[in-house]
């Protein structure tokens, strides 16, 4: 259980994000709600988690930018006195092929699905290195282990969070904080139904459990890995994805 | 300047589990305190809250011994 836990979700406003932070909740924690938009959903996901007897704020920022992020966390540790939990689920696509990909849609992509997990986790360690405890677990993609036609820019910045967890999971390893990656598949959400049949189709295929999967089954991943019962485990992508990747 | 190095002192002996009298100024953290990469960074955080103080990346960067700490915090004050 996570009683008496703070924990920070981005992009909790709708999709995984909102499944995460309600999972959390639902387990004892205080969920801190970002979202770079939408402020009417992520308020819904407050009311929620009130709901479910949590505290719960919700808080904008754009994860790209490093002054928002401080901001960010400044006001997260001054609202509930910790931060035990960061969860970098923000993220954005802008798919195009790699010959007509431009620039903007690169960096932009890379900005936020990348530099945000980087900028969000620098400014959370501060405070978790003096409580010589935390969980950060990043949400990165499965197609950031197998490639995928279409999103150079987005596969590029998802196998840059693999990367990067581990690289954090080695630096932090002394201070008790354990930073894990969560790679799901094919998850029902915004971001995906915009996929066409056809490709939907195709990508079944290719999927063992021949399901897609809900933001649920990403949700109780990481509420165990910001649980006790995952203190030994930490550098890792896990894979939520049916067996389509093994 | 002398109660400056005391409070410095004290963080260093407590962060670092050394003895007092090892704590001079030209004591390098690293290599006569025994102090990995991210003990100076956390030794860095804990002199701002004592001191009240915001310590830039840059200026952290360069701070290698006891001395350097008590220099940098009497120039700031």
């Amino acid at each position: 259980m996570l009683n008496g836990k703070t924990a920070l979700v981005t992009g909790a406003s709708r999709g995984i994000g909102k499944a995460i932070a309600l999972e959390l909740a639902k387990q004892g924690a205080n969920v801190a709600v970002n979202y770079a938009g939408s402020e009417a959903k992520a308020q819904e996901v407050v009311e929620e988690i009130r709901a479910l007897g949590q505290q719960a704020i919700a808080i904008q920022a754009d994860v790209a930018n490093s002054e928002s992020v401080t901001n960010m966390v400044k006001a997260v540790i001054s609202e509930f006195g910790s931060l035990d939990i960061l969860v970098n689920n923000a993220g954005i696509t802008k798919d195009n092929l790699m010959m007509r990909m431009k620039e903007e849609e690169w960096d932009s992509v890379i900005d936020t699905n990348l530099k945000g997990v980087f900028l969000c986790t620098k400014a959370v360690t501060r405070q978790m290195m003096k409580q010589r405890k935390g969980r950060i677990i990043n949400i990165s993609s499965i197609v950031g282990v197998s490639g995928n036609p279409g999103q150079a820019n987005y596969v590029a910045a998802k196998a840059g969070v693999i990367g990067l967890t581990k690289s954090t999971a080695k630096e932090l390893s002394s201070r008790n904080i354990t930073v894990n990656a969560v790679a799901p598949g094919f998850i029902a959400t915004d971001m995906t139904e915009v996929l066409e049949d056809q490709v939907k189709e195709e990508m079944l295929k290719g999927i063992p459990l021949a399901r897609f999967g809900e933001a649920q089954e990403i949700a109780a991943l990481v509420a165990f890995l910001a649980g006790e019962g995952s203190g030994y485990i930490t550098g890792q992508t896990i894979h939520v994805d049916g067996g389509m990747v093994m | 300047m002398s109660d400056v190095l005391e409070r410095v002192s004290q963080i260093v002996v407590d962060r670092l589990g050394v003895d007092a009298a090892e704590v001079k100024l030209e004591a390098s953290f690293k290599e006569d305190l025994g102090a990995d990469s991210l003990d100076v960074v956390e030794l860095v955080m804990e002199l701002e809250d004592e001191f009240d103080l915001e310590i830039s990346d840059e200026d952290a960067e360069k701070i290698a011994t006891v001395g350097d700490v008590v220099n940098y915090i009497n120039s700031k004050n």
